[in-house]
């Protein structure tokens, strides 16, 4: 709740109307991230299931595991940091644009927006990593194709490229956000509509990052 | 008063054709646009079915424009039947339908909490259903595998004529459908828990409110397993991955899969399966609880316990999926957890029914068609819902599983139930929709048409299936020890054909009110509800600038005291009521 410090700032009204958005949006994102939660519960699912499964072997008609563990890249735990990173940057946005709604009435006129540089600064930092971590993700997936392990070459390399791209995915919609978060600033929006969109962009952003964790220890741990 | 013009002018409604009437933000042009989509689809849906009955008795006979119908036909009709019907009209008429267009009303809210989320989740079904019906255009036609979609068949392009690329589109279709229900779901959980008006407490809610918002719940949580399931589903049929399929030979080669288990999908599918049975059927139990409190004049027996029952058939609803699998070799302790735990369903289920007839009795019965209908869908609730407890058990449902025994109880209890749900929902609102009452006369004879044709339809399914006929087949003309059961299925097939034509009264009913009706009174059914205290149909921001505030539960009928036999939830408190 540290967005509502700037409170003090904000008329009676003001301030009723951005808590009552501010709600709703981050309620909204709360039930959306559940269906997505499920998704990725499936696939969880279906990792340990598919994990345990014997295969039956036509040359010596016995049943072996086709499951082996793979060695994740490298460049994998670089990406990490890359977007553990760029939830700080996200967040760093997030608590300026908190910050600078000084008065209502003045943050609602378009040119009044005291900390306007810094936080385009935090988003379009934000946004670089993200991409980067895009890209990372996709040199991953050429270094893997490179050694030999494609989408069907095992159960295991199969998981690996359908986990990171779900969640590449996932996070290209944050990038989008993040985009019109930064249009929102840039074109000087009223300052409602900037608290919110950032609001709820940060914590999708962060929410994509613990995400990552989860998946990356998916991944590591239970090979 | 200057609050409350801003608030108007803040919900102008927009002007243009495309709009208000295309791409419209307007939660009730959303609520119109599922309904006709769900209209056009189960006509579609129905006339799969006709084809399949006549196919079954005549197996040969040669139909015009389609010639004759082949068994894999066969199984395309009948797999497009049930994915229509299933997808395209239950899950989205009582849901993205009617709760689009009244649950802001009756929650007293000016929109949904999202308004740009419910046009593209529209826009998305819309999609899905395109990409669905186009499969029946391409190379191969429409796919084999069912409704539920099972593994290895769904999974190998070469395992049949519409397993290419029509089974590519079903795939398709079904993940966008997926896509589209869980951004509905968000609205509809956001707008229930933030936007209701003040005095409309949770435990005030109409019982539909409380219906469409643990549908809503129920979607969030189903859809996203199922979405997964297709992803990978389209990852094995496209990117040879083996999640679903074994070592499998196909026309004598191996297929290049290994390892994979078809469990697995049946396992991820009936997790979505079983809620889904829920999503269609949750909607008209609330609406059936509203209509025969309004057309009884009394208020509902029992509130809480229908919420608590609707909560619990919610939750229940998760932990029983593997009923369906008890054919699958599951062990024997799973299969009895799973057993009882379905039976267990009945207790909650059994409340909703006693409640229904608890509030029926003694009460001052208005047999209006909403009514009707109503009436019907607790019938067939009943009937339907007397088997489950039969199939529940695998000593009785492995014997039972592959016959027609469970194709009559799926269709009463989930499939003509939930229609009856949407057409008293139909009748019930359309003067508030349209601002015209729908033919009574006409209505009767629908229902009658309606209700007497689904049982002489489905009611024979039942014995068919003890009489060991085995469902999904396309040709037992010619078979020896089922004989003496061909006159039933022609029977059913005549019956089928007079209950359909019997669907065109409602049709021309429907239409012709909307032009011809009469003029409907703001309250014509002198019920409680908001969507009664605002003008008919309602203005753009629902209640014209006004903010109502409530003061009463939604079923305060025959109030001893009170001049009239209802109270409006926006009346004021009274020395009566308090």
């Amino acid at each position: 709740m540290t967005i509502l410090t700037s409170a003090e700032n904000f008329s009676h009204a003001g301030l009723q109307q951005l808590e009552m958005r501010l709600r709703r949006a981050r309620l909204g994102l709360g039930v959306g991230v559940l269906g997505i939660v499920m998704v990725f519960v499936s696939f969880t699912s279906a990792y340990i299931v598919r994990q345990g499964l014997p295969t039956l072997d036509p040359r010596t008609n016995t049943l072996i595991r086709d499951w082996f563990p793979l060695p994740l890249p490298a460049l994998l735990f670089f990406n990490t940091g890359l977007l553990l990173v760029s939830s700080v940057t996200m967040e760093l946005a997030r608590r300026q644009v908190a910050r600078s709604t000084t008065p209502t009435r003045a943050a609602s006129i378009p040119n009044v927006f005291a900390g306007r540089e810094g936080t385009i600064l935090w988003l379009a930092l934000t946004a670089v990593l993200g991409v980067s971590f895009l890209k990372g993700q996709w040199t991953v997936w050429r270094e893997m194709e490179a050694s030999g392990f494609y989408v069907a070459s095992s159960p295991s390399s199969s998981f690996v490229y359908l986990l990171t791209g779900t969640h590449g995915v996932h996070l290209l919609g944050g990038i989008f956000a993040l985009l019109s978060a930064g249009a929102t600033v840039l074109f000087r929006r009223p300052a409602e509509s900037r608290v919110v969109v950032l609001d709820v962009t940060a914590w999708y952003w962060h929410f994509m990052t613990l995400l990552w964790v989860y998946i990356l220890c998916l991944l590591e741990f239970a090979r | 008063m200057v609050e409350a013009q801003a608030h108007a002018q803040a919900h102008a409604g927009p002007q243009g054709f495309i709009r208000k009437w295309v791409f419209s933000l307007d939660h009730k042009v959303i609520g119109l646009q599922y309904y006709f989509l769900a209209l056009t689809a189960v006509f579609v849906g129905m006339f799969l079915s006709l084809l399949m009955r006549i196919h079954l008795i005549w197996p040969s006979v040669s139909l015009p424009l389609f010639g004759e119908i082949k068994p894999e036909a066969y199984l395309s009709l009948l797999t497009m039947h049930g994915t229509i019907m299933v997808f395209f009209v239950l899950t989205t008429a009582p849901q993205g339908g009617f709760g689009n267009y009244f649950l802001p009303i009756q929650i007293g809210a000016a929109d949904m909490a999202f308004p740009v989320i419910n046009m593209l989740s529209f826009w998305v079904t819309f999609l899905a259903y395109m990409v669905m019906l186009s499969a029946f255009f391409v190379t191969g036609g429409a796919p084999l595998h069912g409704w539920t979609g099972y593994p290895p068949l769904s999974a190998l392009p070469s395992a049949g004529p519409g397993e290419a690329l029509g089974a590519d589109l079903w795939v398709i279709s079904i993940a966008l459908f997926c896509i589209g229900a869980l951004m509905s779901a968000l609205n509809f959980i956001t707008t229930t828990l933030d936007m209701r008006a003040r005095g409309m407490s949770l435990m005030r809610m109409p019982l539909t409110c409380w219906a469409w918002f643990i549908t809503a719940i129920l979607g969030l949580l189903a859809f996203g397993v199922l979405l997964a399931a297709g992803i990978l589903l389209l990852l094995d049929r496209n990117a040879g991955t083996s999640f679903f399929v074994p070592l499998v030979t196909i026309n004598g080669q191996l297929a290049g899969h290994k390892g994979g288990s078809p469990l697995l999908w049946q396992h991820l599918f009936w997790f979505f399966g079983h809620p889904e049975v829920y999503i269609a059927i949750l909607p008209a139990m609330g609406l059936c609880s509203q209509l025969v409190s309004v057309f009884s004049r009394k208020p509902i027996f029992g509130y809480k316990a229908m919420v608590y029952a609707m909560l619990s058939i919610g939750i229940m609803g998760f932990m029983v999926w593997g009923h369906h699998m008890f054919m699958s070799g599951m062990s024997p302790y799973s299969g009895f957890a799973f057993s009882v735990m379905t039976m267990a369903i009945g207790v909650p289920s059994a409340i909703k029914t006693f409640n229904w007839l608890g509030t029926l009795w003694g009460g001052k019965i208005r047999f209006s068609s909403p009514m009707l209908f109503a009436i019907g869908f607790v019938s067939l609730f009943v009937s339907g819902g007397i088997s489950g407890p039969f199939l529940a058990q695998p000593v009785l449902d492995i014997p039972l599983h592959d016959t027609y025994f469970v194709t009559g109880h799926f269709h009463l209890i989930m499939g003509v139930a939930s229609i009856f749900g949407i057409f008293a929902a139909t009748y019930y609102w359309f003067p508030k929709m349209f601002g015209r009452l729908m033919n009574e006369r006409l209505a009767r004879w629908h229902f009658w048409f309606s209700l007497v044709g689904t049982y002489a339809i489905f009611m024979p399914m039942h014995y068919l299936g003890m009489a060991g006929h085995p469902r999904r087949y396309s040709e037992l003309t010619e078979v020896g020890y089922l004989h003496n059961l061909l006159p039933l299925q022609k029977f059913i097939t005549y019956v089928a054909f007079i209950t359909i034509a019997g669907q065109f009264i409602f049709l021309f009913n429907l239409f012709w009110s909307m032009k011809f009706g009469k003029k409907a009174s703001d309250n014509p059914w002198e019920a409680t509800t908001l969507e009664w205290t605002t003008a008919t149909p309602p203005p753009h921001d629902n209640f014209a600038g006004r903010t109502p505030v409530i003061h009463h539960g939604p079923y305060e009928y025959s109030v001893p005291g009170e001049p009239r036999d209802f109270v409006m939830q926006t009346d004021p408190l009274t020395v009566a009521v308090r």
